[in-house]
């Protein structure tokens, strides 16, 4: 198991330097210019200079391998000082001081470290995403357990309708759709997300909680359609075992039987998808940030496309494409540690 | 002179069929009769021919011009709208009402509509190709296995949206200059979604060979000289049929879908160009007062996915032979 993982994880870092690559060189074909938006009064020379500065003119190898250094080098040396400096985690041990003023990934809209900016928005998407994956979850596991045991029931004919509704109706629908009855009609929940809200009483924690209902049921019912199918058909695969009928006639209440026996191995599967859904999810989040005006990662993601920031825009689709080669590893290991029968030699 | 000898001997009186026979079920008509047990599948297979149908003869009919602007009859609102609220400004000549400029909504309905179902199905059937090719050259040819499936494990290792986003904010001006602007932004939506949806179709379909492949059908066919093309043109494809047409389903849908998302987030299709997602993203600003308008490119988006996942459902139960007959 262990070699295992060892062996995949190296064989990841080949992967990630790849998909890098394919990332850098398809933004290297882009045709915007950083100095598109500087006045037309600024000598070409002068143009020529400032694209220098930002690192444009040189070979395109040449680049790739300089943001590689800044990325895999210079930014875990900032991010170890700042973990050794100022976090209570580490705060304790003596300041580093591994970074000497080198050259970070500087971003083309700011002029200031890409990764400054992403560790500020990791914060909102993680809140609003990974709550609305944990509510997914929960809601998803009861119905998916409840419509396999009762298979073909009214409960599992209404909620395999729902799962559909949820597997197609896209969230830019739902978004608005949400907003339209709940904010607008009733005046429930805030349309928009504020992410300036700062929670220090009750009444602050209580208007976070109604912002954040929205964007969390609109990516729960994505999540809640796909786990809860998957929970129903690992559950029926397991319901028609024969270790199930032995723990019936040895007189197991169906309480014991099902939860214990049933579910525990119907989750293996389980738990896999739900590693693997991780990433994607990170995905989904972009249009759902963008209905909300989340100012998240999808969003900085959007805002720097549209302006040609090209080294955030590789930074932010790097980091999504590490999340699921590393959710990929996980879901892997997971299940090789979950099921006893899978060996990996 | 010999008696002539009687043309057949006579059959032997045991071995005779007692009544008639059932008649010969082709495989299809099983098919088909599993097929229409499924009411879901019915009904989505039934609202997808409608809706294609409808948007491909609709603006025949309907000849009002999506584009044509009429400030004078600006914001009009449905005309069910009537019902509840008198004052409402509507009419019979705009049933679906009309936008911000006076362009007609039932117009650009169908023609978002056609939009929409031609990006959809010619990424549908591009990732089809692709899928289907990589997986039975992967499958069949034992040199190209171990490449090609790295291949299709770096790309469903790429992020899809964020790359898709790349790439049309890339490609979006070079395709404008050669195919025009509606034209290129087509070829590049469709060529996008399929580039970065052919991976599970591979996958699937590189097993189901592999699996095909060491059967005695094929040390038959082998062995009797067939080329190795018509192997896999005779032999192999005809079985992995199935899963095919199941994710083509999936296809559809999901290339709807994004080409819908592209749209909403704006770099989609050019902005005087309707498409069901485009119209969203417009009328969302003015959700307030005309939730119609957000409503009615939801609504028809949705119903042909639901349709669309109904079918695909239909179509798997129909077509494994294990579930069919039970």
């Amino acid at each position: 198991m262990l070699t295992f993982a060892v062996r995949r994880l190296v064989l990841a870092v080949p992967t990630l330097l790849f998909i890098s690559f394919v990332i850098f060189m398809l933004l290297q074909l882009a045709p915007g210019d950083p100095m598109a938006q500087v006045p037309l009064t600024v000598p070409p020379e002068v143009k020529q200079k400032m694209r220098e500065a930002l690192g444009v003119g040189e070979p395109a190898l040449v680049q790739y391998w300089k943001w590689l250094v800044q990325v895999f080098w210079t930014e875990p040396k900032v991010f170890i000082d700042w973990a050794t400096r100022s976090s209570g985690l580490l705060g304790w041990l003596p300041d580093t001081q591994l970074y000497q003023d080198e050259l970070r990934v500087i971003s083309w809209q700011t002029r200031s470290p890409v990764m400054d900016t992403v560790i500020q928005r990791i914060p909102q998407t993680l809140w609003v995403v990974g709550m609305a994956y944990v509510v997914g979850i929960l809601i998803a596991l009861p119905i998916g357990i409840y419509s396999a045991y009762r298979q073909y029931s009214v409960f599992d004919q209404s909620g395999t309708f729902i799962t559909m509704i949820g597997f197609s109706i896209p969230p830019f629908f739902t978004g608005p759709l949400l907003i339209v009855i709940f904010s607008v009609q009733l005046g429930w929940f805030p349309s928009i997300y504020d992410t300036t809200h700062i929670v220090n009483d009750w009444a602050s924690f209580k208007f976070q909680l109604q912002q954040m209902i929205l964007p969390v049921m609109v990516l729960a019912l994505q999540t809640t359609a796909q786990i809860s199918r998957y929970m129903r058909a690992s559950m029926l695969d397991n319901l028609n075992q024969d270790y199930v009928r032995t723990a019936r006639a040895k007189g197991l209440s169906e309480a014991v039987v099902v939860t214990v026996h049933v579910l525990r191995n119907s989750m293996i599967p389980v738990i896999t998808v739900i590693a693997l859904n991780v990433p994607a999810i990170f995905g989904g989040a972009i249009i759902t940030e963008n209905v909300f005006k989340v100012n998240g990662l999808g969003q900085l993601l959007i805002t720097a496309l549209f302006a040609s920031d090209l080294p955030m825009v590789m930074t932010i689709t790097f980091i999504f494409a590490f999340l699921i080669v590393m959710f990929n590893l996980i879901a892997d290991i997971l299940y090789g540690l979950l099921d006893p029968r899978i060996r990996y030699d | 002179m010999t008696d002539p000898l009687p043309a057949s001997p006579a059959p032997i009186e045991a071995l005779a069929d007692k009544g008639p026979l059932a008649p010969p079920r082709s495989q299809w008509k099983d098919v088909w009769d599993q097929f229409r047990k499924h009411k879901g599948a019915m009904f989505g297979g039934g609202f997808l021919i409608f809706i294609t149908i409808a948007v491909l003869i609709g603006p025949l009919i309907w000849q009002v011009d999506a584009q044509k602007l009429d400030i004078r009859n600006k914001d009009m609102r449905p005309i069910w709208t009537a019902l509840l609220d008198s004052s409402a400004k509507v009419s019979w000549t705009r049933p679906f009402g009309t936008d911000q400029l006076g362009r007609d909504q039932f117009a650009q309905i169908l023609q978002g509509g056609r939009i929409s179902m031609a990006v959809g199905w010619a990424a549908m059937v591009l990732s089809l190709v692709i899928g289907t090719t990589v997986g039975v050259l992967a499958g069949f040819v034992k040199k190209a296995d171990g490449i090609l499936m790295r291949l299709t494990d770096l790309f469903l290792s790429l992020p899809i949206l964020p790359m898709l986003l790349v790439a049309v904010t890339l490609f979006r001006q070079p395709l404008r200059q050669a195919f025009g602007p509606e034209g290129g932004m087509f070829v590049l939506i469709v060529a996008i979604i399929a580039v970065t949806s052919w991976m599970p179709t591979a996958r699937i379909v590189r097993g189901d060979i592999l699996a095909l492949k060491e059967r005695e059908f094929i040390l038959a066919a082998r062995s009797i000289g067939t080329t190795p093309f018509k192997i896999v043109q005779r032999h192999l494809l005809p079985n992995v049929l199935s899963p095919i047409m199941v994710s083509a389903t999936l296809g559809l849908a999901t290339a709807i879908i994004t080409e819908s998302a592209l749209s909403f987030l704006g770099v989609g299709f050019p902005s005087d160009f309707p498409t069901w997602g485009k119209m969203l993203a417009d009328a969302v600003s003015r959700m307030q007062q005309y939730p119609e308008r957000v409503m009615l490119p939801g609504l028809f988006i949705s119903l042909t996915v639901l349709s669309v996942n109904y079918l695909g459902d239909g179509l798997r139960d129909a077509l494994d032979p294990r579930i069919r007959g039970r």
